[in-house]
């Protein structure tokens, strides 16, 4: 990160690695996975006390990790409002990860009601992170209204189906000034990787880090992975080609009469 | 009758959102907690002395494991 780092609404992170608190066995094991990550920023969802044990908002800040609150479950406008405002309180950030979700079975979030929370939540003075599908359209509109960063999925949540149209992806790297963040799909490194490569500014991992067989390792290997890919687009790859070209001139060349 | 965390419930008269908060486990000073009350939320130091009116629906969140 060292003279290039990643901005959202003002703030310099520490990693361009951003994890999710979901689904790990332990929370000694989330703690692990974040110290290993690197993270700066860890994402959790708003229940109501009787249905969540308390404990992890420990585990994040003693790893040296800032909260980021999500609207996880929210399924209109106005829950993902809601549920914003009592993030801010609770945690006394007023950045939030919005998820408008729009179908039980796919996750996907819906537009309509995504980009209507964003607007109310962006002109009320917070700082929106909007879950999006990999439209590049939706994303400039998301821009449009205050979001600052946009977080395309690369395939659905808890999938690791990775990046089903990298295509999208990079059309919305051209359509999208604020960050990007790779958001959902991310199975393995190489899925990482390439989400840098596309021209994403950051990675959010859930399940590949609390799924895999050893989360702290699998942490580490993605830190890597994102760090790799950025370098990467940073060189910039040579232009690809149809058919072979020799590094070395034929002429020259020694005769054997 | 009020609806606390989506369940009906009986307060003694005179009852606020803090006697709420500690009926559901609400530790005092524990961080990470937030309130809304028909659908505003409350700030923390304000929750003694928010009396609760009956069929107010009340919501106490913490920080769960997701994302």
């Amino acid at each position: 990160m060292n003279g290039d780092p990643l901005v959202i609404g003002g703030r310099t992170l520490g990693s361009r690695l951003l994890l999710g608190s979901g689904g790990f066995r332990h929370p000694d094991l989330l703690a692990a996975s974040i110290t290993a990550a690197g993270a700066d920023l860890v994402t959790v969802a708003v229940r109501r006390v009787d249905r969540a044990p308390g404990g992890i908002l420990e585990a994040i800040t003693a790893a040296g990790a800032r909260v980021l609150p999500n609207t996880a479950g929210c399924v209109t406008a106005r829950e993902a409002v809601g549920t914003a405002r009592l993030a801010r309180e609770a945690f006394a950030t007023d950045w939030v990860k919005l998820e408008v979700i729009g179908d039980r079975r796919t996750l996907l979030p819906d537009a309509v009601e995504l980009l209507a929370a964003a607007e109310t939540l962006a002109s009320g003075g917070f700082t929106v992170l909007a879950y999006t599908t990999d439209d590049p359209v939706l994303g400039a509109r998301l821009e449009g209204v205050g979001c600052a960063a946009v977080m395309p999925l690369g395939s659905p949540i808890g999938s690791g189906g990775g990046i089903r149209n990298p295509r999208a992806i990079g059309m919305m790297r051209e359509s999208v000034t604020v960050p990007l963040v790779l958001d959902a799909g991310i199975g393995t490194a190489s899925d990482a990787a390439l989400a840098m490569e596309l021209g994403c500014d950051a990675v959010l991992a859930a399940t590949a880090v609390a799924g895999s067989r050893e989360p702290e390792r699998m942490a580490r290997a993605l830190a890597g992975a994102v760090s790799a890919g950025r370098e990467a687009l940073r060189a910039g790859r040579p232009p690809r080609r149809e058919h072979a070209q020799a590094s070395t001139s034929p002429d020259g060349i020694p005769e054997w009469a | 009758m009020v609806v606390v965390n989506g369940v009906e419930r009986t307060l003694p008269g005179g009852a606020t959102l803090a006697d709420v908060a500690a009926g559901l486990g609400v530790a005092p000073g524990e961080p990470g907690v937030a309130a809304a009350v028909d659908g505003d939320v409350v700030p923390r130091a304000a929750w003694p002395g928010v009396a609760l009116t009956d069929g107010a629906r009340i919501e106490v969140v913490r920080a769960a494991a997701g994302g």
